[in-house]
């Protein structure tokens, strides 16, 4: 029955992603591991730590899809969410430091000891166990999501106002977060870890390790999603992107049901965030800044909002090339990207995976039907 | 209050009052709807209909009055969501569907079934629920177009969906807006022998400007002015009133 | 040291108010051979006779002094010092010295002798002729308190006749009096009360020392004085404060009343909005530079050729954004604000590429620069400006609006796009104007800000938030509620300022908004109503 179910969340695209990201999750591991440094298709760590980067932001690109490609909601601030779930999982890194330190204090990071702080904040405490930085990973985002999205969609802000706070909103915690006595290590993060789970982060193995993890907790937001999206769920969201007063006057909670999928959003950002630390080995404010989360957007524009699939294509795609420009042609990255902003917008409004619809349709009109039909399962 | 009329009436307004900065929408406005009754609100522009809508479906709150639903359901205490569920449902005069839904699923999102986040995530649908839509799609003419888009469906087809979907919801009271707006005239006719269908049992109130429509439904009618009731009564009764009279043509 | 002072004025004051003009001369030439002697002792018996003197000469003598530049030859007998300038003239009577002698040296002093001339300056201006200078002796007086100076004083008060000078004086007086051990406790009292009168932070102080004294007659008196100055000086902070938040509230309100002609009429959404403030203050930058290399002449005038010249070029980047893109994603908002973020990208970056990453020189023209004083408080000239230019370019903003035809079919566009297409009105023309207008704006605001903010390819992005935050909260398509919104968020933003520091006091008011929003969703002027809702 459970198998049947799983079954019917993965259309094809859905199943694609996720035959390509197990053999990932199985092959990147034994390239890095298992072959020689002269083999052909042997990865250097630093690549693998790049994929697994790329694929943090497909998850980040996932939650975003929920909320703007399904709900309609553009935030503005999923950033946010993704960089408190990395300081929670930092803060858990940075207590495993535990005397490697500079100045060698047990208990206290360095920043605060630089700081002639004597005890630990009230905010640290319990980060030294796993289970409880897992939790607050969750929690942080899932709580602030709420309490946002509680006012927020209470009170029918939507559009873009509702757009414009959810920048706000980032732009607060980033001030808050420069600020020393915060005591989340002002403006230089956090940073210099050594061990997660008694493991050495640097090392090739808890690379392979962490890579496997994002790769499969990709798996699972795509699956989540899928299962959201093709409930009745699913098709509420959609019923209020399209016409919310409409899902208010047939009796649904518009409201409740926004709070649900954000804060579950907010969630899935906080998951990804604490996967892209340890692999990325800093956490600092600038993860809080409205660009950031902009560009979190026009990575599931060009993949093609409402596919899930497509978001987290267009994450490692967009990343790929920003990689690739600010290495061979730095000064022109910025300028790629604005225009990618543009042209997207104007010309690709459904994205890579809407063009793919548009041209089979095109080259195969007997089965026009089919397609449509095909391409509006996968839109949802 | 007249609390005999109040426990007998389906719906109850009041001295109902609704102003935008300054502007009076609504100045006193009190109706009466039995069980089981169709009436027709006609009036020109500007006369209030679309606010009374707003007012009773929750969407507007009322600067004064009362309006109870079923002799003891104060509406103006409840939100739109609340106000769908005690079984009030709207037709809007702009047809509103979800367009980038099939017809079936526009109607199976209608469908009278518990609305909460959870029961839509968790639940499963209740086991008549394919063959309540079967029904729906017959009664509004529907059935070939089911696996469609809503997009793509006609002016008249999204009307008749958007029947579809308040016939769903199984309301006790339907409220439709301006039904036939841009609708050929066959349409028109056919329209209206729907409305007269679904009469036979939801109580229904229709806002309409066409003239030959509401002659066509033959029921009571009540003409707004200037937000607050001209007159009541059958068409023919009510047409032959010189302060009617005036207000349509007195211009 | 203190006697030393005390003769010489004593002795001084008295010359002055005695000596017959002409006995100067004589007194002025044996006076100046005491520094013929070059020796330290008879220095000092030189400088005592100088400003004994009363001599015409006496004060530049004595000044060339302090700033070392007084010089003898003994051979020629000849004392003689050098203008600022460097010119050598003859001390006796100003005149300039024909042949620069060969033993020319420089009279020497040593500390206690640099305290004698000090003092012997200070005294010379409080008698000066110029009021001003005398003005700035009694200020010096007033800080030094040195109660040597009290005769001076007192017949310099009995000579003055400029009241804002004479008050100086009195003041500097008092608070000699004050600081006295001697002073009678009915002076103590007067002093008080002049001090009091004058209810600064200097006069608090010297109040304050007075009122945590011993038990004395004046030490109520000090008290109440100090109670008075001190509720005085907070409503005069208090007014500071205003005045900072309205500075604030000005620049807030540059920047987003073109983002409310966008944003609140249109209802288009400009994410690059803070990219045309910037290329306005870049095109402050470039006439600047310009005017630095080819007219230096027209500095002074620079922001007046700016003021247009932003107004255009951004204008015609803006129409240029709004034909090219935004017109084609009219009713999706969403999609406009991702476009026109990636405008904004583009602009930066482009800007970057042409004048570098680094922070720009703008330079303030006189008229920006400087301060005075109303009351308590003090105004920057600059930051003046900038509030009356805001002030002006809402006016003119609303007379535009109300009384062109321009401003006629603006409305009448964004009342009811179909109606007024019907009526002959060309839409889109309409649309690329208004939007070319509100750049505009934008980019006068950024003429205005590179007077107070570092140019750099970044400045749009740090006012971008904030103008959306004005605009939202004063209320969508109202510009009298953006105005009201720029000056409450200014002055809020300064008054916590000084409670919660600057970062904290913005977190604050950004927490505030967002929770304002829910509150009213449609800001604080909301217009009401069913035209709203389509």
């Amino acid at each position: 029955m459970l198998t049947r179910r799983l079954l019917s969340l993965l259309d094809l695209r859905a199943a694609i992603a996720v035959a390509v990201l197990l053999s990932a999750a199985v092959l990147v591991p034994i390239l890095l591991l298992a072959t020689p440094q002269n083999f052909p298709l042997h990865m250097p760590p630093y690549v693998v730590a790049l994929l697994g980067k790329y694929l943090c932001y497909a998850i980040l690109a996932v939650a975003l899809d929920l909320v703007w490609g399904y709900c309609g909601i553009l935030s503005l601030g999923h950033g946010a969410f993704f960089a408190l779930g990395g300081y929670a999982m930092g803060m858990y890194l940075m207590r495993q430091i535990g005397t490697r330190g500079v100045y060698a204090n047990p208990i206290l990071p360095d920043f605060m000891v630089f700081l002639n702080w004597k005890a630990l904040p009230v905010t640290w405490w319990g980060f030294d166990w796993f289970p409880y930085a897992m939790l607050m990973v969750l929690l942080a985002p899932g709580v602030l999501a709420f309490a946002f999205g509680y006012l927020a969609f209470r009170s029918r802000v939507t559009g873009v106002y509702l757009s414009i706070i959810t920048q706000a909103m980032t732009y607060a915690l980033l001030l808050a977060f420069f600020r020393n006595d915060m005591g989340f290590g002002g403006n230089n993060g956090l940073t210099d870890f050594k061990d997660i789970l008694g493991f050495n982060v640097q090392s090739d193995e808890t690379r392979a390790a962490l890579f496997s993890v994002s790769a499969l907790a990709l798996i699972v937001a795509i699956l989540i999603g899928r299962y959201l999206v093709t409930s009745k769920f699913g098709k509420v969201l959609i019923a209020i992107r399209d016409a919310e007063s409409r899902t208010r006057f047939i009796g649904y909670r518009v409201e409740n049901y926004k709070l649900a999928v954000f804060t579950l959003s907010a969630m899935m950002a906080g998951v990804a965030g604490a996967l892209y630390v340890p692999q990325v080995g800093i956490i600092n404010p600038s993860e809080f800044s409205p660009a950031q989360s902009i560009e979190a957007v026009i990575w599931v524009a060009v993949g093609g909002r409402g596919t899930l699939v497509g978001a987290a294509l267009g994450a490692v795609l967009v990343n790929f090339a920003k990689t690739w420009f600010t290495g061979a042609l730095p000064e022109y990255w910025l300028f790629a990207l604005g225009l990618l902003f543009i042209l997207v917008t104007l010309f690709l409004p459904k994205g890579i995976l809407g063009l793919i619809d548009h041209m089979k349709r095109r080259t195969a009109p007997a089965s026009i039907d089919g397609d449509v039909q095909n391409g509006a399962t996968a839109a949802r | 209050m007249d609390e005999a009329t109040l426990t007998s009436s389906l719906l109850y307004l009041d001295g109902v009052a609704v102003s935008f900065d300054g502007y009076k929408a609504l100045r006193g406005l009190s109706l009466t709807l039995a069980p089981g009754e169709m009436r027709a609100i006609i009036g020109p522009n500007g006369a209030g209909k679309t606010t009374m809508m707003d007012v009773i479906t929750g969407k507007t709150r009322p600067d004064e009055g009362v309006v109870f639903f079923g002799g003891n359901q104060d509406l103006t205490q409840l939100d739109e969501a609340a106000i769908a569920e005690l079984g009030i449902g709207r037709k809007f005069q702009k047809p509103t569907v979800f367009e980038s839904h099939t017809v079936e699923d526009n109607i199976l999102l209608a469908l009278k079934a518990p609305r909460s986040a959870r029961a839509t995530l968790f639940g499963k649908p209740a086991p008549d629920t394919a063959e309540r839509i079967d029904r729906i799609l017959a009664t509004t003419k529907l059935t070939d177009h089911r696996a469609r888009m809503a997009a793509d469906l006609s002016h008249g087809q999204k009307q008749w969906l958007e029947i579809g979907m308040l016939l769903a919801q199984d309301p006790k009271l339907l409220l439709v807006d301006e039904p036939v707006a841009g609708m050929t005239d066959a349409e028109t006719m056919q329209t209206a022998e729907l409305l007269r269908e679904i009469a036979r049992d939801h109580s229904v109130v229709v806002v309409e400007h066409d003239m030959d429509f509401v002659r066509e439904l033959g029921v009571k009618v009540t003409v707004l002015h200037e937000g607050a009731v001209l007159a009541e009564g059958p068409l023919d009764q009510v047409s032959a009133e010189p302060q009617v009279i005036e207000v349509y043509l007195g211009r | 040291m203190r006697s030393v002072f005390a003769r010489v004025f004593l002795t001084l004051s008295l010359v002055l108010m005695l000596a017959p003009a002409r006995a100067a001369d004589v007194d002025l030439k044996s006076a100046l051979s005491g520094f013929l002697a070059d020796s330290f002792p008879s220095t000092q018996k030189a400088i005592e006779a100088v400003v004994q003197s009363g001599s015409s000469q006496a004060p530049a003598i004595i000044e060339a002094l302090q700033d070392e530049r007084l010089y003898f030859a003994r051979d020629a007998q000849l004392v003689a010092y050098k203008t600022k300038g460097g010119e050598l003239r003859e001390a006796a009577t100003g005149g300039p010295v024909a042949t620069t002698p060969q033993d020319l040296k420089q009279v020497r002093l040593n500390n206690r002798l640099r305290g004698i001339v000090n003092a012997a300056v200070g005294a010379l201006t409080l008698m000066s002729s110029n009021p001003e200078r005398r003005r700035e002796a009694a200020n010096a007086v007033f800080k030094s308190r040195d109660a040597s100076t009290l005769p001076t004083l007192d017949s310099a008060i009995a000579k003055e006749t400029d009241p804002a000078t004479r008050t100086a004086l009195e003041q500097a007086r008092a608070s000699v009096i004050l600081a006295k051990s001697d002073s009678s406790d009915a002076q103590k009292i007067d002093a008080i009360g002049v001090l009091r009168a004058r209810g600064d932070q200097d006069a608090l102080a010297m109040l304050s020392a007075v009122a945590a004294g011993p038990e004395t007659l004046e030490k109520s008196a000090a008290q109440a004085a100090a109670a008075a100055i001190e509720t005085r000086l907070a409503l005069w902070r208090n007014l500071q404060n205003v005045w900072y938040g309205l500075s604030l509230g000005s620049v807030l309100l540059l920047a987003a009343i073109g983002l409310a002609i966008t944003f609140g009429v249109m209802g288009i959404i400009n994410m690059a909005h803070g990219e045309m403030v910037m290329l306005g203050a870049y095109t402050t930058f470039v006439v600047q530079e310009y005017c630095r290399t080819s007219a230096p002449g027209l500095f002074n005038y620079s922001l007046f050729i700016a003021i247009p010249l932003a107004f255009l070029v951004t204008g015609a980047v803006g129409v240029v954004i709004e034909r090219s893109i935004i017109r084609f994603l009219y009713g999706r908002p969403l999609e406009t604000l991702l476009a026109t973020f990636g405008v904004s990208l583009l602009l930066q970056q482009a800007v970057r590429t042409i004048f570098g990453a680094n922070n720009r020189e703008v330079g303030a023209p006189s008229f920006m620069s400087g301060a005075f004083h109303l009351g308590g408080l003090e105004i920057t000239y600059g930051r003046m400006w900038i509030i009356v230019f805001a002030l002006v370019v809402f006016a003119a903003l609303q007379l535009l609006l109300r009384f062109t035809s321009f401003g006629l079919r603006m409305r009448a566009v964004t009342q009811n796009r179909r109606m007024a297409s019907s009526m002959g009105i060309d839409t889109n023309r309409i649309d690329a104007l208004a939007f070319g207008l509100g750049s505009g704006i934008a980019g006068m605001a950024g003429v205005a800000l590179s007077q107070i903010d570092n140019v750099s390819p970044n400045l749009g992005q740090s006012y971008i938030i904030d103008s959306f935050m004005v605009v939202v909260f004063g209320g969508v398509g109202n510009l009298w509620g953006t105005f009201l919104g720029a000056a409450l968020l200014g002055v809020a933003n300064k008054f916590l300022e000084p409670f919660a520091g600057a970062v904290l006091g913005k977190i604050a008011l950004l927490v505030f908004i967002i929770l304002f929003i829910q509150k009213r969703p449609r800001g604080l002027f909301a217009l009401k109503g069913r035209a709203v809702e389509a």
